[in-house]
């Protein structure tokens, strides 16, 4: 449906997308995630056709589109701003993108539809199909409204609602929630992907915020530092992210990554004699990266990493716990979210990982594709006594 | 209490040096008095009578509403052209601005002189031009039928660069976002981003700017002093150069205090009819 290949684009002497890949199948809902600044919009832009790739080719539904106006690609936006016409009411806003394709410019003139019947056909079932589709966002009776006299939610659905008007081969969304308030958010989010189910139209959307991401889109794509790092499903990005930039981006609260070192096939984290466990891997340096609901907590105990209660953040359903891990001082957070107190600030608390979750990193980033056997599975081993000793 | 001593110089200025002079003229247009008197009788609405039959008046005040009917427009229309033109060009945006704004920070006396020689019909480029191509030498300045509009396109040429800064400074205000939407739902071709959302979004711009033009186009009068002094038989006499004649030339101060009165009132109501027409198609954001 969707393919780019090669795209790169500088701004000036600053390169924004460098060598971007991206294939998107029919009715799919892919988000671009990625902090600020990592090219995600200008992305976007160049497949609207606002902008145009210095390398590269954009393909939409099998023909290249690399030089077609925006008009002509059949793609409707929704920008962040929402960009309505403050001077047009919502019917007018509405119906501009049916107008600006199914008139002519004479047509379009204010007074031709009193004389000509085919103009006056035209604008009436142009009429019909935006009352048809403002049913769909709820907006029927503020077609009347300028976008002034709506509320941010309200304006927010005209837009949409004019992108969607004369269902268009791609839809695309930049950063389309970033100006609503948190609750108004969350109930947007739920009602564009039953929208996109519905309509079943091809989506790309953009977003730097990775819990939009991972709620809304059946494949997200991470863009960083103008490259594609990572494309895959909500829960692939999450437990098995192949870059540690990744690893930190997705995810709330952030994975914790310390350091650590692999000696003798046996996993420290730096400072800590404490074995984490035992990896098929040659010496070094690595990077442990625990999600912090990985971690169990306890009393002090043997086969357990000491760290004492910093900070305590609760959340309802569960707390976070912001520790700091005897020894180097490393900061790690870990969710508790079994019933009764948690242990108060200044605690001494025993940390256990779930050994097999944990993911490596090299010293580069890159995932270490290593698997981490439990030391209790291999109690009898004989070289243990000689690692711990 | 404590706020006087902050407003009472501003205050004082005021006073001073608008509201007693207004007065003044006011007061000055109910007499005969002229420059040099020693003494000042009441006139009644003596003036103003005699400026109703004075074929002096009526001619310069027809002559100012045709000067404002060509200068106004034209100069409008072409200040918004040469804005959106140098705003979307993309080399020599500062050289093109600042060349179109200079008429506006030159003296216009100055001005007047160049554009003396430059229509003179023996020594003038324009002249000469006209010759090359065929054309009889015409005496632009001095002609009755031409005089009048060749100071309207002096005046327009003053006017459009100070409305094209007024011009950019709104184009600068339109979200780029918008024109972006335009282009995504078809609005691509120019003339089409034009009327969708550069001109209704100037809205505002476009009422100040024709309200400004129409006062500026009105106030004529350095052109007038200094090329033509009303001439040739009152061709170009416009009412701000009667009101100075009447009153510095031949002292008649009573008399010019009450074409005074006439003309700022007529303005007003213009500018008032002019804002009322024109405000109820504007859109506000």
């Amino acid at each position: 449906m969707l393919e780019l290949s090669g795209i790169a684009k500088s701004f000036g002497s600053t390169p924004v997308l460098r060598g971007v890949d991206l294939s998107i199948e029919e009715g799919e809902f892919v988000a671009v995630v990625g902090p600020s600044g990592c090219g995600k919009s200008t992305l976007l832009r160049l497949v609207a056709g606002l902008e145009t790739a210095d390398e590269g080719t954009v393909s939409i539904d099998g023909h290249e589109a690399g030089d077609l106006p925006p008009k002509a690609r059949d793609v409707a936006m929704v920008f962040q701003s929402y960009a309505l016409y403050p001077h047009m009411t919502v019917e007018q806003n509405m119906a501009l993108p049916l107008v600006m394709r199914q008139l002519t410019r004479v047509e379009r003139l204010p007074w031709v539809r009193r004389f000509s019947r085919g103009v006056a056909e035209k604008r009436a079932a142009i009429r019909a199909t935006v009352r048809e589709t403002a049913e769909l966002v709820a907006m029927t009776p503020y077609l009347d409204r300028k976008p002034k006299q709506l509320s941010g939610g309200q304006r927010q659905r005209v837009a949409l609602a004019r992108a969607l008007v004369r269902k268009p081969k791609l839809f695309l969304l930049d950063e389309p929630l970033s100006n609503l308030d948190a609750s108004l958010r969350a109930s947007t989010r739920t009602e564009i992907v039953d929208l996109q189910k519905r309509l079943g139209i091809t989506t790309v959307f953009v977003t730097h915020d990775q819990v939009e991401a991972m709620t809304m889109a059946s494949r997200i794509v991470v863009l960083m530092e103008g490259a594609v790092v990572q494309t895959g499903s909500p829960q692939e990005l999450y437990e098995a992210p192949t870059d540690i930039r990744v690893a930190r981006f997705i995810g709330s609260p952030a994975i914790n990554i310390v350091a650590g070192r692999v000696d003798a096939g046996f996993l420290r984290m730096s400072g800590i004699s404490q074995i984490i466990g035992r990896v098929d891997k040659a010496d070094g340096v690595v990077q442990v990266g625990v999600r912090p609901e990985q971690v169990t907590l306890g009393n002090i105990g043997p086969g357990r990493i000491a760290a004492t209660v910093r900070h305590k953040e609760f959340l309802g359903s569960e707390v976070l716990l912001h520790v700091e891990l005897a020894g180097p001082g490393t900061p790690f957070v870990a969710r508790y979210a079994v019933d009764g107190p948690s242990p108060p600030v200044g605690a001494a608390v025993g940390l256990t990982l779930k050994t097999d979750r944990v993911l490596l990193f090299d010293a580069a980033g890159q995932l270490l594709p290593v698997g981490i056997s439990d030391l209790s599975s291999m109690r009898h081993d004989a070289t243990l006594a000689e690692a711990v000793g | 209490m404590l706020a006087w001593p902050f407003v009472l110089p501003f205050l004082i200025g005021l006073i001073v040096f608008l509201v007693v002079p207004c007065i003044g003229v006011v007061v000055l247009a109910l007499t005969d008095w002229q420059l040099g008197d020693s003494a000042i009788r009441f006139a009644g609405l003596k003036n103003f009578v005699q400026l109703i039959s004075d074929d002096v008046f009526r001619r310069s005040f027809t002559n100012t509403m045709l000067y404002a009917a060509m200068v106004t427009p034209v100069s409008v229309v072409l200040g918004l052209w040469l804005a959106v033109t140098v705003e979307r060009s993309s080399i020599g945006r500062a050289f093109f601005r600042s060349a179109f704004f200079l008429p506006v920070v030159s003296t216009t006396v100055a001005m007047a002189v160049v554009w003396e020689f430059l229509l003179h019909p023996a020594l003038g480029p324009v002249n000469a031009l006209m010759s090359l191509m065929g054309l009889p030498r015409h005496v632009f300045l001095n002609d009755v039928r031409t005089v009048l509009p060749t100071l309207a396109a002096i005046g327009i040429w003053e006017n459009a660069g100070y409305n094209m800064v007024l011009f950019i400074a709104g184009l600068k205000a339109i979200p780029n976002d918008l024109y972006d939407a335009a282009a995504v739902d078809g609005a691509e071709r120019p003339w089409e981003r034009f009327w969708t959302v550069t001109l209704p979004l100037l809205g505002p711009t476009l009422l100040f700017v024709i309200i400004i033009s129409f006062l500026r186009s009105f106030r004529v009068f350095e052109t007038v002093a200094s090329i033509t002094q009303g001439g040739p038989q009152f061709a170009s006499e416009v009412v701000l150069y009667t009101i100075y004649r009447e009153g510095f030339v031949y002292f008649h101060v009573g008399y010019a205090s009450a074409l005074t009165v006439v003309f700022v009132a007529l303005l007003l109501i213009l500018t008032v009819v002019k804002f009322r027409l024109i405000d109820r198609s504007v859109h506000y954001q």
